[in-house]
């Protein structure tokens, strides 16, 4: 274990680019600040890259701050943020684990401020056959391509809904995949039809579009992949026509190795939820952090930034993470002067200047009209059999679920309690959606205390007495 | 019109209505939430003898343990019975343990320090000796009280079972001194006799009905690992301090883990017990400590992950023992609630005993020490 002799100004979790902007932010204004990040490269989900980055939009500037970030703040990378607690001084405790030679660490960090930039998952829906080996989330599959993996010369299959599905099918057939199509099981006109399309996705959509029609790849809609098959690992797909309520009504087999799925995102926002921050249900429903026009979460000294705060790209992540900084700096200075007059402050958010706001609402009203324009239609649930897995990790089928609901099971909790989808490692990230809809309620906040596996020994090293590590041990500085 | 309306569909409520109905009463049970929404939710399912002074509670505990295997027999749920394995960390404690055990007058194998790896071959090396309870076991709470409920649903004789789920028991209904029924957010039920299976909820829904019982929540965290490739741990294994720390009067924290394996490949480590309120903020001292005393029992625990934990609320009275009976201060209410950590283990015996209650015959074990106005005599 590690205690940090340092109490950073902030602690920002995530190194996309709402972590990135935000720490930087608060750096140039002279926070002593530390951004953790379990990747081994900042970047997350849109900025991940290869140790030789392809040019991709965004991504030059996004270096260069990663860069300017890196000179003036601690930037713990390979560093896993496992629970967030507030500490009888009122100060946080951001509890870390890290891979060493030696085994998995435990790292504490102590923060008077945080900002959670944690992005969010894909949301994948549970079809038969989606426990084959070559079955992937679309994210999955940039990531692996964008981690410089290897998928060329697979034949591949893109499906789910949402405009991300694109430049995941562009990546793929840029890296020498043979993308047979891109089946959108939404109508797909309506984001098209948006005029705030027109405001600036339209540039990278339709670099997306051409690269799709330079490698012939279809972009169809009211279809999608309903079944995987194969023996090992997948070697063909059902693809079906849908109605508007994705109901099937008619479908084929096509032979394929590899499926790309997503059906939208699940913001993370346990390390908020551990703490008592406040959520509301996004326009899809699903819970995310509230915050104010300062990127303030309902709890003092937290704030969020990006994906938590709600789905709208990568822009507006990063606009946020401005926000957040800017606002954190003010509070910092604030505390500042408090302390010099000896008095005490009221804690006023600074409220961001009014062209970021304006901007902010514009990338909002974008994001709220993407999950208007992609939303999932219940006719999924009918594309299950009883022995379809719901959730992978422990193996849980439709079959289950339904007789924990018979038996009394009359919310997602309960059904979990009964029939354990959700209880594995992946603690419901991947099947918690799904089995919400089957329970027929939204999706509920998660309780995650234990946000990440952690191993038993690091846990138990943290009863030994509180110590500030001294200067005679500065191997233990995890900043170094 | 039903003979008994149960309130509270957790294993103490489930075993009480599987019980009652298979008396031959008509039972409709009604819970606010889901089936094992509560405590039951988050309990940990220990089926002790081990753990309990000699006394009534023991007495509860032995006849329970009985039922909880004939009821195994319904399947449906993992009824492991496995046996507990009580290590001494001295010379010392493990004469006491081996006193208390003769004194428990339970089925026990005193074994000492070499013999333990006998029992536990990943047992850390050290300890003085233990005794094994082979009456230990361990039941999947959840699942056993949807069980006993769909089970109570079969019709025994005359008795039927309903369910009410998702309706909140607001108040009473009486017709003179006595309870005829219960007010809910879905409207009246009308019942011969209100069953107060409300747990840790218990001592609100007594004040419902005007009559006070003094049940407060004993938080306590649980940490599950990642499923083992092999099974490590064969017993339920704790150490001698769990037997002081259950019948401590400390608020404080208190740990000494119980570690085992379940059938899913995990290993459960609980609980902590503390006096903090309904409190559910995670505090990573109490994991550190359940992991800590873990791994010092299984030094191979300490590459193993804990990928959750969970907290609940053990309702608990000031005297540590269970309310079971009748009300004598408000006639036709009964309460079945308060078994702080023990609910799990303790269910069946609590339901086979009301249900004799509730048909008038004498029940198996003198309801004395549980009897619910022993809280306002003691105080005045
Ligand atoms: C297939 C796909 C295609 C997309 N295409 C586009 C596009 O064309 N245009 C666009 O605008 N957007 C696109 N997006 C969305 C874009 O990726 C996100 O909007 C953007 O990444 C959000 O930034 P963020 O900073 O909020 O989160 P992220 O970029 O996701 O960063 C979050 C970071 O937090 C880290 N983290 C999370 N939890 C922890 C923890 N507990 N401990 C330590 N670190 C943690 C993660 O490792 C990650 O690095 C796409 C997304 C996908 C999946
Ligand atoms: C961490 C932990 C570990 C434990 N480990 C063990 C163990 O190993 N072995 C063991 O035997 N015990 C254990 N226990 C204790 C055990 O879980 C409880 O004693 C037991 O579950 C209590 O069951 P119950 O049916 O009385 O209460 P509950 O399961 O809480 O059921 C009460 C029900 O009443 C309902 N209710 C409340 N108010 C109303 C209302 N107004 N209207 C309608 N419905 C209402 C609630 O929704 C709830 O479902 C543990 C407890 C904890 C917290």
């Amino acid at each position: 274990m590690t205690h940090d002799r340092v109490t950073y100004d902030l602690v920002v979790v995530g190194g996309g680019p709402a972590g990135v902007a935000g720490a930087l932010t608060a750096a140039l204004a002279g926070l002593r600040v530390a951004l953790v990040d379990t990747g081994t490269r900042l970047g997350g989900q849109y900025f991940r890259h290869a140790a030789e980055p392809k040019p991709a939009p965004g991504l030059a500037r996004f270096l260069r701050q990663g860069r300017a970030l890196a000179a003036r703040a601690d930037v713990l990378l390979g560093h896993q943020v496992w629970n967030v607690s507030r500490e009888p001084d009122g100060g946080l405790t951001v509890h870390c684990l890290t891979r060493r030679p030696a085994g998995e660490r435990a790292v504490e960090l102590r923060a008077r401020r945080l900002l959670i930039a944690t992005g969010a998952h894909d949301r994948p829906l549970p079809f038969p056959g989606w426990d084959l080996p070559g079955v992937l989330t679309a994210g999955g599959a940039q990531a692996l391509l964008k981690g410089g993996g290897v998928l060329a010369g697979r034949r591949v299959v893109v499906s789910g809904t949402g405009p991300f599905l694109l430049p995941a099918a562009a990546g793929l057939a840029a890296a020498g995949a043979r993308v047979l199509g891109v089946y959108e099981a939404n109508g797909g006109l309506g984001l098209a039809r948006h005029p705030l399309l027109a405001l600036g996705k339209a540039g990278e959509a339709a670099g997306y579009t051409a690269t799709l029609a330079r490698h012939r790849v279809p972009y169809l809609t009211r279809r999608a992949v309903i079944a995987a098959h194969g023996e090992r690992e997948v070697e063909a797909v059902t693809l079906a026509r849908l109605d508007r309520d994705w109901n099937v009504l008619s479908s084929r087999v096509v032979a394929c190795d590899t499926v790309a799925v997503g059906y939208g995102f699940v913001p993370q926002i346990e390390l908020g939820t551990q703490l008592g921050c406040r959520t509301r249900a996004d326009v899809d429903g699903s819970p995310v952090i509230d915050v104010d026009a300062a990127q303030r979460t309902s709890v003092p000294g937290v704030w969020a930034a990006g994906e938590p705060a709600g789905v709208g790209g990568w822009r507006l992540a990063e606009l946020e993470g401005r926000i957040a900084g800017r606002a954190i700096a003010a509070d910092h200075r604030a505390d500042h002067r408090a302390d010099q007059r000896a008095d005490h402050h009221t804690g006023h958010p600074a409220d961001p200047p009014p062209v970021f706001a304006r901007r902010r609402e514009r990338w909002r009203a974008f994001g709220a009209a993407l999950q208007r324009a992609y939303p999932v239609k219940p006719g999924w649930q009918g594309w299950l059999r009883d022995d379809t897995l719901v959730c992978r990790c422990e193996e849980v089928p439709l079959a289950r679920v339904r007789e924990a609901q018979a038996m009394g099971a009359t919310d997602a909790r309960a059904v979990k309690l009964l029939a354990r989808p959700g209880m594995g490692w992946c603690q419901g990230r991947i099947c918690g959606y799904a089995v919400s809809c089957l329970a027929g309620e939204p999706p509920q906040e998660p309780r995650r205390p234990v946000a990440q596996p952690v191993t038993l020994g690091a846990l138990a090293s943290l009863t030994h007495p509180q110590t500030p590590a001294t200067p005679q041990d500065p191997g233990d500085d995890p900043a170094h | 019109m039903s003979d008994v309306i149960v309130v509270g569909a957790g294993v103490v409520g489930a075993a009480c209505a599987y019980y009652a109905a298979r008396a031959g009463l008509d039972v409709t049970v009604i819970d606010r939430g889901p089936v094992a929404g509560g405590t039951t939710g988050s309990g940990e399912g220990n089926v002790l003898v081990s753990d309990k002074e000699p006394g009534p509670e023991l007495e509860l505990a032995v006849l329970s343990n009985r039922l909880w295997r004939e009821l195994a027999g319904l399947g449906g749920f993992e009824f492991e019975p496995k046996g507990g394995l009580v290590v001494a960390e001295t010379e010392e404690v493990r004469r006491q343990l081996t006193e208390l055990a003769v004194k428990q007058d339970v089925e026990h194998t005193p074994v000492d320090g070499p013999a333990l790896r006998d029992y536990e071959p990943h047992l850390a090396g050290g300890f003085a000796g233990g005794v094994f309870y082979p009456q230990d076991a361990q039941v999947q709470p959840m699942l056993a009280a949807a069980t006993l409920l769909r089970r109570g649903a079969d019709s025994f004789g005359h008795g039927t079972l309903r369910l009410r789920l998702g309706v909140r028991v607001t108040g009473f209904i009486r017709s003179g001194e006595r309870v005829t029924g219960v007010r809910t957010s879905h409207g009246d039920v009308l019942g011969d006799a209100v069953v107060n299976a409300a747990g840790t909820w218990g001592g609100e829904v007594a004040a419902l009905a005007g009559v006070e019982l003094p049940i407060l929540p004993r938080r306590g965290f649980i940490l599950v690992t990642e499923p083992l490739r092999e099974p490590l741990i064969r017993h339920k294994v704790y150490t001698a301090a769990y037997v002081t720390n259950v019948a401590s009067d400390s608020a404080g924290l208190e740990t000494s883990a119980v570690v085992e394996g379940t059938p899913a490949g995990t290993v459960l480590i609980g609980a902590s017990r503390e006096r903090v309120g309904f409190d559910r903020t995670t505090s990573v001292p109490v994991l550190a400590r359940l992991a800590e005393q873990a791994v010092a029992l299984f030094p191979a625990l300490r590459e193993v992950r804990a990928i959750r934990s969970y907290c609940g609320f053990r309702p608990y009275c000031p005297d540590h023992l269970p309310v079971i009976g009748a009300d004598p201060r408000l006639p036709g209410l009964y309460h079945a609630c308060g078994h702080e950590g023990a609910g799990i283990g303790l269910a069946p015996v609590t339901g086979h005993l009301l249900a004799q209650v509730l048909t008038g015959q004498r029940p198996d074990l003198d309801l004395h020490p549980f009897r619910p106005d022993r809280f306002a005599k003691e105080a005045s």
